[in-house]
């Protein structure tokens, strides 16, 4: 997005899946040295200081699908480099070395399964990913989990992780805001419930349509969430940063965020909430 | 009247004032150079035409910044015989960046909305270089309900080069705005036109472009970044805007091309700003045209093919299940 520059990201954070396990992390908000294997044992939270690090989407469903109930869909969807967008660095080259590099084809997994009991459509972004970037397919899978949670009629859920649209697919990629956002348009009107949740960091165009739009937006504490990035605020207005600027906190005093969730309470919550929208006191879900 | 000059209208200005030199002189002096002036004019229109059709992307994207473009205001004083500006979101302001109000265009009422630049330093300062809050976007929405209410048609204009980076908009959630806008005009029961007139600046302009039909202005430019934006993260050299420019496919015959709009409307030779009267013509053309088409349409029927037209947006390729040696992607024909 025009906007946005990089967030800053910790080198723990994002390199984890580099890491050999076995291996010490540091933890950047408190210098904890976490054994690895602990910090996967714990989601991925710093056990000293809560600090939520970055999980990938794999780590994501794990956390949160009923064990044995996930059916991912689209798998095998990948990016193209319809621009022939080349600079600096080839799309394509880039696209090449980090599917290697993260064992992944893009910045996204989807798929059915159910939480505490409750079937859902999920969606799951991975910031590893090329930062999290929203191009074709991004945008093509959370359309067809939305589409798919339509159908079934059933709720729909995007856990967002992302810098933005995709810059090297130009155009294509900022009508990714318009294409998710009109499949959001048809599961509200479908009466069904959609929960988008916030993870660090959540910016720009992804900000900008689907992890804008839930009938609950649920964030996981200290994460940066925004639409332009703090650097280009700063440039552009010679303003100093009011304290604590774009993160979870900060918007949910502000009214966007209906609630913080620590990650370890967040399939409990999701559950929970579930219940309350599935309609017609102790029925299942069904659509009105 | 001396105009603002761009970089590469520099060899046309040239001559032009050649010309004007020798015509003084002429007459001045009461000497004939009517042969040097007439060799002259030829060399002029001779380089106009090269430079003017041969622009590359950036120049474009220059031409679109055009101090003296014509601006929405420009264009409704032309094209509309009435025009009631309504203001304000009923939540926090009234946002200058985003006008917005009725108007009627060839005998037909409808619902106008669309960033408005400034001309000099103290209008820019009031309509903030046409980039909107988040008031803007919620206003446009408010009117755009509206003419759904009342069967208006909805005609955007778009030029911006961007919703606004700033404190203000952070905490009243200019993404939210957006968004908002995204979905519920995906489901709005009117027709609905968006022309990008000047700088398609990326979700700022899409904020108000999910439309039957999306059109583009012949030097104008629509952008996921700012050729100067993407430079500085992908080239870490702002200067490299004119490569980021040409990378990313952001001129409207590459638009057309990509299925992004429908229409490319033609503009004079030169660029917009050489001819406010025609250009205002050429475009009111155009949106009666497609008005007059999105009128007959059935409203399920064109609430379908809005859907279907942004559904498409988008490439995607199948990756083979691995068999022996590498996987290669094959694109597909995009589903539904
Ligand atoms: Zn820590």
């Amino acid at each position: 997005m025009d906007v946005f520059d990089k967030p800053k990201i910790t080198e723990t954070k994002t390199k984890k899946r580099d890491i050999p396990k076995g291996l010490w992390v540091k933890c950047k908000d408190c210098g904890e040295m976490i054994f690895s294997k602990e910090l996967a044992a714990n989601l991925k939270v710093c056990p000293k200081c809560d600090l939520h690090f970055s999980m990938t989407a794999a780590e994501r469903v794990a956390a949160l699908a009923d064990e044995g109930t996930w059916t991912e869909y689209d798998a095998d969807l990948v990016s193209v480099d319809v621009l022939k967008f080349t600079g600096v660095a080839a799309y394509s080259e880039r696209l090449k070395s980090h599917q290697r590099q993260t064992g992944v084809l893009d910045a996204i997994q989807t798929g059915l399964c159910k939480i505490t009991g409750h079937d859902v459509s999920l969606a799951v972004m991975d910031f590893g990913f090329l930062g999290g970037s929203m191009g074709s397919v991004v945008g093509e899978k959370v359309t067809r989990s939305i589409e798919k949670a339509t159908e079934l009629k059933i709720p729909s859920i995007v856990v967002s992780a992302s810098g933005g649209a995709r810059m090297y697919e130009g155009i294509l990629s900022l009508m990714q805001l318009a294409k998710t956002s009109g499949a959001l348009a048809l599961h509200a009107k479908a009466g069904l419930p959609y929960f988008s949740v916030l993870t660090h960091p959540t910016t720009a165009g992804v900000m900008a349509s689907y992890a804008s739009l839930g009938d609950v937006i649920i964030a996981e504490p200290k994460a940066l969430i925004g639409f332009a990035g703090p650097r280009v605020i700063k440039e552009t207005t010679q303003q100093e940063l009011p304290d604590g600027f774009q993160t979870s906190e900060f918007l949910r005093e502000r009214g966007l965020i209906d609630v913080i969730v620590h990650r370890k309470q967040l399939k409990e919550t999701i559950g929970k909430m579930l219940d309350y929208f599935s309609g017609r006191g102790k029925r299942k879900f069904k659509a009105a | 009247m001396r105009l603002f000059t761009l970089d590469f209208e520099k060899p046309i200005v040239d001559l032009e004032e050649t010309i004007a030199e020798l015509r003084k002189q002429a007459d001045e002096q009461k000497i004939d150079l009517s042969a040097q002036i007439k060799a002259i004019e030829e060399k002029l229109e001779k380089t106009r035409k090269e430079v003017f059709t041969n622009l590359t992307p950036w120049q474009r994207v220059q031409l679109a910044r055009h101090p003296k473009r014509p601006y929405m205001l420009d264009f409704l004083q032309r094209i509309a015989t009435d025009f009631t500006e309504l203001h304000g979101d009923r939540r926090f302001g009234d946002d200058h960046a985003i006008i917005g109000g009725l108007a009627t265009i060839d005998g037909q009422r409808v619902m106008v909305i669309g960033q408005q630049k400034g001309r000099d330093t103290k209008e820019n300062l009031m309509r903030n270089f046409g980039s909107p809050h988040p008031e803007g976007y919620r206003k446009a929405l408010r009117l755009m309900q509206l003419a759904e209410k009342f069967d208006l048609p909805v005609i955007c204009f778009i030029d911006t080069p961007g919703a606004y980076p700033g404190v203000g908009a952070e905490e009243r959630h200019i993404a939210e705005a957006i968004a908002v806008n995204l979905r519920e005009m995906m489901v709005l029961k009117t027709p609905m036109i968006a022309i990008v007139i000047g700088e398609g600046g990326s979700g700022g302009a899409l904020g108000i472009g999910v439309c039957d039909r999306v059109l583009i202005m012949e030097n104008a430019y629509y952008s996921v970044i700012s050729p100067e934006g993407c430079a500085a993260i992908l080239w870490k050299d702002r200067a490299a805007a004119s490569q980021a420019a040409a990378a990313l496919k952001i001129s409207a015959k590459d638009l057309l091309e990509l299925d992004i709009v429908d229409e490319v409307i033609p503009e004079p030779l030169g660029g917009a700003q050489k001819d406010y009267d025609a250009t205002a013509a050429t475009l009111k053309k155009a949106i009666l045209k497609h008005l007059d088409k999105l009128m007959d349409v059935k409203m399920s029927e064109l609430l379908e093919n809005r859907y279907k037209k942004f559904r498409k947006m988008g490439v995607v390729a199948k990756a083979e299940p691995k068999k022996r040696g590498k996987k290669a992607a094959l694109p597909v024909a995009q589903t539904t």
